[in-house]
């Protein structure tokens, strides 16, 4: 396991599914991992008292991505209670699902807003307090989706698309200052959002995958962790797939 | 309490990491003082947070030297 030994660790959306097992395998790591949590406490208390057992750390903030308000002000309490920031994971996301004919706007702008804007808006305010450490690093969570195109999800493609963008022109703007920026990108993934699909869909999708099977939550976490540590000292602007063979 | 011309002088002393000697009104932060584009922006933060102003993108477009920014913040922020 890379060691991220100290390094202080923001995950947006860490009470569940994929977030949840960065939390947890950052804080193995030794981070001081810090999270969010949109509405119910419960899971994060969980996560919080799970780590705590075993001498880890972590803190959750109930904190709503797509307030630019709150996610200003989430950075600035990490960083004002830890004295710096290290890393930032942008995963909170959600989706929308309809085909186009029938979207709402509100479904556009809830997608947009949640998945992306947010990443706008949480590596503006950590690119001040990296800069001055000479030294950072920011995950965005994207999709293949994002590559490949999905029907009934132009909202959720367009945003993980976006994320490429937005990887890519941010790693060039901050690498002089040794902020390095990435994405990674999912395939399928057992989690709460994937649970969304009945059994027959997820077998029809699981065909399609070269390696058979949907991956873990903990295969998309160490990608994550190995981005974060300094196993990855000159990567940035990249995009690494965790789909078992999908997009290959 | 310290004047205007101090008071920025001290901010790129320490953000720039330059010598104050070389901070003279007429110096341009990029030609001379060796800032890049982020050092800049940072710069005009930094000024903001100082003397707890806002200064607009096309005012800050034009504050490229020492004496720019003494002149623009001694105007409009105290
Ligand atoms: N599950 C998959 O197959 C899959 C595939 C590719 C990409 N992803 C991406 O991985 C990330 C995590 O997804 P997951 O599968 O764990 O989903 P999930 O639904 O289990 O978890 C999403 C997390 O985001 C948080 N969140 C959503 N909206 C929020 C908001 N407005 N403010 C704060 N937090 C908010 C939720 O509270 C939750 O903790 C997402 O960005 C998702 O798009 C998932």
């Amino acid at each position: 396991m890379s060691s991220l030994q100290d390094k202080v660790i923001v995950v947006t959306g860490g009470s569940r599914g994929i977030g949840e097992a960065i939390v947890r395998h950052c804080a193995a790591a030794g981070a001081k991992v810090h999270f969010t949590y949109r509405s119910s406490s419960a899971n994060a208390d969980t996560i919080v008292a799970n780590l705590a057992a075993k001498n880890l750390s972590a803190v959750s903030h109930k904190c709503d991505v797509a307030s630019p308000d709150d996610v200003q002000a989430l950075i600035e309490t990490v960083v004002k209670a830890e004295g710096a920031i290290h890393g930032l994971v942008n995963n909170a996301g959600i989706t929308r699902d309809g085909l186009v004919m029938r979207m709402k706007d509100e479904d556009w702008d809830a997608v947009i807003d949640t998945n992306l804007k947010s990443a706008f808006t949480a590596s503006r305010a950590v690119a001040r307090p990296m800069m001055k450490q000479r030294n950072g690093r920011i995950v965005n969570i994207g999709s293949i989706v994002g590559q490949t195109g999905n029907a009934g999800q132009v909202n959720y493609s367009a945003s993980k698309a976006g994320l490429i963008g937005l990887t890519k022109s941010l790693a060039k703007e901050l690498a002089s200052r040794n902020i390095l920026v990435n994405c990674v990108a999912p395939g399928y993934v057992a989690t709460d959002m994937t649970d969304k699909l009945t059994e027959e869909q997820t077998q029809a999708f699981e065909k399609n995958i070269p390696m058979q099977r949907s991956a873990t939550p903990e295969e998309v976490a160490t990608v994550v962790a190995f981005f974060l540590s300094d196993a990855s000292g000159y990567v940035t602007g990249q995009v690494l797939n965790v789909d078992g063979g999908l997009a290959a | 309490m310290s004047t205007v011309a101090e008071r920025v002088t001290q901010i790129i002393v320490d953000k720039l990491g330059v010598e104050e000697s070389q901070v003279k009104p007429e110096a341009s932060f990029t030609n001379d003082l060796g800032a890049d584009s982020l050092d800049t922006v940072e710069l005009i933060m930094d000024f903001e947070r100082e003397f707890d102003t806002s200064i607009e993108d096309s005012d800050a477009e034009k504050i490229q030297t020492v004496g720019d920014a003494v002149s623009y913040l001694e105007k409009n922020a105290g």
